[in-house]
C-alpha cells in the first residue's frame, strides 16, 4: 500500500486495469453508443494519467498541460463525432 | 517549521511550475501528436462512411496481442518514470537499470507486432486489401516506427545514465527522452481501442 503513494505506481495500476476492461469489452462484443462512450472515457482517463503522472505535467506550466490535455479532448471529441455520425 | 527543514527538504518547498526536459522536445512531441490526431480522425471518419466493412474486418485483427502490447508500453513507460524518479533522488544505479527495463518492454512490443504482422501478411493481407486494412497497416506501422525511434532515444540516454549523467541537479536529457517515450505510450492508448475494439 505504501507503494501506491507514488503517483506513477498508482497510474500504472489503473492503466493496467483499464486496459483489461477495454480488452474485455472487446471479448464480449460490446458495440454501439454506450460501448463506444465507455471505451472513449476509459481511453481519456488513461491518456490523462500518462500526461499527468508519467510525463509529469501535473506541476508543469499551465500552457503545456492545456496543450496536451487539449489534444486529448480534441482527439476523443473527433472520434466521438465520427462514431456518432456512423450511428445515425 | 524552521528555515533549516525547508532547506534540507527541497521536495517540501512549494515547487515552481517546471516543464520536465527541454522545450524543444515538447514542441517536437506536440507536432508528432498533431500528425497522429489527423490520422486518428481520418480513421474515424473513413469508418463512418464504411461502417459495415470496418466492423467486419476489425473482427479479424488480434485483440489479445493488441492488449498485450498495451501492457508492454504502459509498463515500459512506468520503468522510465522510475528512472526519472531515481535520478531525482540521486539513486544513480537505478537510472540505467530502469531505462534498460523500459527498452526491453519496447523490444517486446516490436516482437509482438512482428508476430501480428507476420500472421496478417502470411494470410495475404496488404494495404490494398480494403480501406480498413489500409488504415490498420499504415497507422500501426507509423506508430511502430515511433516505438523504434523511442527505443533509439532510450539507448542513447542509457549510455549516458551508465556514466552517472543524470542527477537531482540535472536530469534534463533523461526527462526529454522519457517524455518522448511516454508519447509513444499515449498514442497507443488511443490507437488500441480505436482500431482494435471500438465498434
Amino acid at each position: 500500500m505504501v507503494m501506491l503513494k507514488n503517483p506513477a505506481h498508482r497510474a500504472w495500476l489503473v492503466l493496467m486495469v483499464a486496459t483489461v476492461i477495454t480488452w474485455y469489452l472487446g471479448e464480449v462484443g460490446a458495440a454501439g453508443t454506450s460501448a463506444i462512450v465507455a471505451m472513449l472515457v476509459i481511453a481519456f482517463i488513461k491518456g490523462r494519467l500518462v500526461i499527468l503522472d508519467f510525463m509529469e505535467l501535473r506541476e508543469a506550466p499551465r500552457l503545456w498541460r492545456i496543450l496536451l490535455e487539449g489534444w486529448l479532448i480534441l482527439v476523443s471529441g473527433l472520434i466521438l463525432l465520427a462514431y456518432w455520425m456512423s450511428l445515425r | 517549521m524552521s528555515h533549516a527543514s525547508t532547506l534540507t527538504l527541497p521536495s517540501e518547498a512549494p515547487a515552481a511550475r517546471r516543464l520536465p526536459g527541454d522545450l524543444a522536445i515538447w514542441v517536437f512531441i506536440l507536432s508528432e501528436m498533431l500528425v497522429f490526431a489527423v490520422f486518428f480522425a481520418a480513421y474515424a471518419f473513413a469508418r463512418a462512411k464504411n461502417v459495415e466493412l470496418f466492423n467486419e474486418f476489425q473482427q479479424t485483427v488480434n485483440r489479445d496481442l493488441g492488449a498485450l502490447n498495451t501492457f508492454l508500453l504502459i509498463t515500459g513507460s512506468w520503468f522510465v518514470v522510475r528512472a526519472v524518479q531515481a535520478a531525482h533522488r540521486d539513486d544513480l544505479p537505478a537510472v540505467p537499470r530502469n531505462i534498460l527495463l523500459g527498452f526491453l518492454c519496447g523490444g517486446g512490443f516490436l516482437v509482438v507486432k512482428v508476430i501480428e504482422y507476420a500472421a496478417k501478411f502470411g494470410a495475404g493481407i496488404t494495404m490494398s486489401t480494403n480501406t480498413f486494412y489500409m488504415f490498420y497497416i499504415s497507422l500501426t506501422f507509423f506508430h511502430f516506427m515511433h516505438v523504434i525511434l523511442g527505443m533509439v532515444i532510450l539507448a542513447v540516454i542509457w549510455t549516458h545514465a551508465r556514466k552517472g549523467a543524470y542527477t537531482r541537479k540535472d536530469a534534463h536529457g533523461l526527462e526529454s527522452g522519457a517524455a518522448y517515450w511516454h508519447m509513444v505510450d499515449l498514442l497507443w492508448i488511443i490507437l488500441f481501442p480505436l482500431v482494435y475494439v471500438m465498434r
